[in-house]
């Protein structure tokens, strides 16, 4: 087990080199020039000219690179063109929000996700399995920036219930900060719900056929304790997987979600970053998503091995 | 009257119906069965798939599948308590107290994300108030009873830590530790190899006894039943054909069905057939070893040997039976000589060509060679593709336009008895003696020659079997093939095999003609699979119609 984590650790470390060269590349073809942004639109030629040369855009790709990741070995993700100051500054004060949001997101998703799942495949083929089924492909198809729009409209101005915008910190105390994170946590749930909803109901089907199922009831156990007890533990490995994966991909719903309910986090300001072509910024965040993510992958396949005791690393 | 002087039954099943779904082939899944068990009696239920042994034994449990399979008449009666009419929640107390069952398949059946304990725990949880040390005392004490050792650390296992055999006691200690009247056993040697399938059915006979359970014991073999059975009833097509004591109805079968069915077992006699001494070798292997190692970095490497130094020689229309349980490296050798896994170290001569070391780009051209039949007929045809289809598709990847191969493939059908019309049926509009006959077609197309039947007959029911066993040999005579069996039962060996290999370990322990393995084995392993054979003592093939 220790040895299967130093393992992926280290394996990090070419997933991350490889992700470096391909944002940074990539970054650099993608139309649009960071000095002629700081300009602005009565800037002069000259004035670009020079600005460039002080972020040290003229010097070849290769040694802007270089520079780059010597600056990172050091700790030092650079400073943003936009906001003036050091990224990594700039990321921590940004960085609470998200994670709050994606936090109250996970937790909502998987305390409404999971009970629906079971009880859609427990009552297989009734009428609650189709409500269930239907409200997931609704909450599938409505667009998260769609979804924000009315239930602000509902419950902020319409109900006065929750706020319509913004944020406020945890040390402001747990109450206001919650009460804050509700609405754009519920927007972004929705297709998370509707997602693992699916999947736990296909997983715990597929596990109600199998034969220790027959047991447990011959066993004389009550059908909450067969689903419970049994179906759910043995069903649990494709759930995990697609939380594992959808962890990951908050990050997009995170960006969107933040826009709408105007929250100071790092999906505003990765959108922020890209429409400035803030090049040190954006690189900083997407490396930072990309190691977070390996991280929830290595998370999600430990999780693995406590959930089935056949899985052993 | 008699009605009085009577024992009462434990279990007594009066004119029981339950109905097929309506798009099925027949109405009734079970018509009008009238069964009864008695106290400390083992009564086996005995027919073959589709026949509605485990329809019966599922109704007296309530477990039937819910809107598939419904009773609509009749009585279930345990102890006076007809179970067809009592309260869901009544049913609960009855299942694993008063009545309970044991599967064919223990790695299945058991939760693999619970301990055994756990396993055993929760029945005594459901049903009793007992504490967590009056639990596990019991526990501990109902797994000795099953003759396991180590038992504490028995009970912390995972399923999968243990051998099919331990996973069966386990079963059985499940559902015995609260001393039902009636236990249900259902097929639950079938998965097991032969001398475990003695060792649980002496325990399940021990402890039968020991407890005074009424038991009632599922099977398709009748091997089975002369070794276990009190009293025999016999079903087909869901209706009782048969019923009386066992040595009767072993003796002197009323029905010819049931005399069928007896006399399907195969016996260990072996057929004398005409020697193929001179016959050149299609096949040989000289010391073919395969070690699986396992490697971690921070792990110690250990070393798996699954075949050790496995000299055989198949000659052109002959058959070689390799047998052995299961662990016993017999299908690791199948592999090899198909070249399916690189064998570590060794040669494998197919005709003068030693094909061990072969690479993959070059082994393709000898594929074609040598051909697989699987054991399971279910699962080796892919079910969203005709037969038609499944059976050219390797003649297609050699390079055979799909007329011709299909043409092929119809001249193929009646070798195997199965009419060319049929070619563009899907797998499982088929039964599985047909399925299997389908399979053997598949590798016959390619003209190989040298056929591997892993456990090719041993998902089949005893009737089938022997058909397909009897086609199998006439095709190898007629097509003079070579064809290397592997199985784990003797007495299947014993029908086909010209020479036979006793495989234990990972090594040969007895090679040669399989009249002399058969009359005379010299390892003692041969003569322990031997003795563990179910119903030896018994002349299956000579049994008479009672008249």
């Amino acid at each position: 087990m220790f040895g299967f984590v130093v393992n992926r650790l280290l394996a990090t470390i070419p997933v991350m080199m490889i992700v470096t060269i391909f944002v940074f590349l990539f970054l650099r073809l993608a139309p649009g020039d960071p000095a002629a942004v700081l300009a602005g639109d009565n800037g002069s030629p000259q004035q670009i000219i020079e600005i460039r040369e002080r972020l040290g855009l003229n010097q070849p790709v290769l040694v802007q690179f270089g520079t780059w990741i010597l600056g990172i070995a050091k700790g030092d993700f650079g400073k943003s063109y936009f906001f003036k100051k050091q990224v990594s500054e700039l990321i921590l004060l940004r960085v609470e929000p998200t994670i709050a949001l994606a936090t109250t997101t996970l937790i909502i998703t998987i305390l409404v996700a999971i009970p629906i799942g079971v009880i859609a495949a427990y009552k297989h083929d009734t009428w609650i399995d189709w409500i269930i089924m239907t409200l997931s492909v609704v909450g599938f198809s409505i667009p998260a920036f769609v979804l924000g729009y009315i239930l602000i409209y509902l419950f902020a101005i319409e109900i006065n219930l929750f706020p319509v915008q913004g944020y406020k910190p945890l040390a402001e105390g747990f109450w206001p900060f919650l009460h804050q994170l509700i609405l754009p946590s519920l927007t972004i749930s929705a297709i998370y719900i509707a997602l693992i909803a699916r999947i736990t109901r296909a997983s715990i089907l597929e596990v109600l056929g199998e034969d220790y199922i027959r047991t447990a009831y011959a066993k004389g156990l009550k059908p909450n304790s067969v689903l419970l007890k049994h179906a759910l533990r043995n069903a649990a490995v494709p759930i995990v997987t697609v939380i594992g994966i959808g962890i990951a991909l908050l990050t997009g719903g995170v960006i969107v979600t933040e826009s709408v309910y105007n929250i100071p986090g790092i999906g505003r300001l990765i959108v922020d970053a890209v429409l400035n072509r803030d090049y040190p910024t954006i690189q900083a965040i997407v490396i930072l998503f990309s190691f977070f993510y390996v991280i929830v992958n290595l998370l999600v396949d430990l999780t693995y091995s406590l959930l089935d005791p056949r899985i052993r690393y | 009257m008699t009605d009085e002087s009577k024992i009462q039954p434990i279990l007594e099943i009066k004119n029981l119906t339950v109905d097929l779904p309506n798009d099925s082939d027949r109405i009734h899944a079970i018509e009008e069965i009238s069964i009864y068990v008695d106290p400390c009696e083992i009564l086996c239920l005995v027919g073959e798939s589709g026949s509605g042994k485990s329809v019966t034994a599922f109704s007296v449990m309530g477990l039937l599948p819910k809107d598939q399979l419904t009773p609509s008449s009749g009585t279930i009666d345990l102890m006076g308590e007809n179970l067809l009419e009592v309260s869901a929640k009544r049913l609960r107390e009855l299942r694993g107290a008063r009545m309970s069952m044991i599967f064919q398949e223990p790695m299945t059946a058991l939760n693999p994300t619970m301990t055994c304990g756990d396993q055993i725990n929760e029945v005594l949880v459901t049903h009793t108030s007992m504490n967590y040390a009056m639990r596990r005392a019991k526990v501990i004490n109902i797994l000795g009873q099953m003759q396991l050792t180590d038992l504490s650390s028995i009970a912390d296992s995972y399923p999968h830590q243990l051998s099919g055999g331990q996973r069966q006691r386990i079963m059985i200690a499940m559902a015995l530790v609260l001393d039902p009247v009636l236990l249900i056993a259902d097929e639950p040697t079938t998965a097991l190899d032969v001398t475990t399938q003695e060792q649980i059915l002496r325990l399940i006979k021990e402890i039968q006894h020991n407890h005074e359970t009424a038991v009632l014991f599922i099977t398709h073999d009748f091997g089975v039943v002369a070794e276990i059975a009190d009293r025999v009833v016999v079903m087909q097509a869901g209706r009782v054909i048969e019923q009386g004591p066992a040595k009767l109805v072993l003796k002197q079968p009323n029905s010819p069905y049931t005399k069928m069915l007896i006399s399907s077992v195969p016996n260990f006699v072996s057929h004398c057939r005409p020697l193929t001494k001179n016959a050149p070798i299609v096949l040989a292997t000289k010391n073919l070893c395969k070690t699986y190692v396992r490697r971690g970095l921070f792990q110690k490497t250990r070393e798996i040997r699954a075949a050790h130094s496995v000299n055989l020689e198949i000659r052109r229309g002959a058959t070689l039976g390799i047998v052995g349980e299961s662990g016993s490296g017999k299908s690791t050798v199948a592999r090899c000589i198909a070249r399916l896994i690189d064998p570590t170290s060794g040669h494998i001569y197919l005709e003068s060509y030693d094909i061990a070391q072969v690479s993959q780009n070059s082994l393709r051209a000898l594929r074609s060679r040598v051909q697989i039949i699987f054991q399971d007929p279910y699962r080796s045809l892919n079910p969203r593709r005709t037969v038609g289809a499944s059976i050219i598709e390797g003649l297609v990847n050699y390079g055979m336009s799909k007329k011709e191969a299909y043409n092929r493939a119809c001249l193929l059908m009646p070798l195997v008895r199965i009419d060319p019309d049929v070619l563009n049926r899907f797998p499982h509009q088929f039964s599985g003696g047909q399925r299997q006959r389908i399979c053997i077609a598949r590798a016959l197309a390619m003209e190989p020659d040298l056929i591997i039947a892993d456990e090719a007959v041993s998902a089949l029911d005893v009737s089938v079997q022997s058909q397909v066993l009897e086609l199998l040999d006439d095709v190898r005579r007629r097509l003079n093939l070579a064809v290397l069996f592997i199985t784990h039962d003797l007495r299947v060996a014993a029908q086909v095999c010209d020479t036979v290999a006793v495989m234990h370990r990972g090594e040969v322990v007895e090679y040669g003609e399989a009249t002399r393995v058969f009359d005379n084995p010299q390892h003692e392993y041969t003569r322990a699979l031997f003795a563990a054979a179910p119903g030896r003592g018994f002349d299956f093939a000579n049994v008479s119609i009672s008249t």
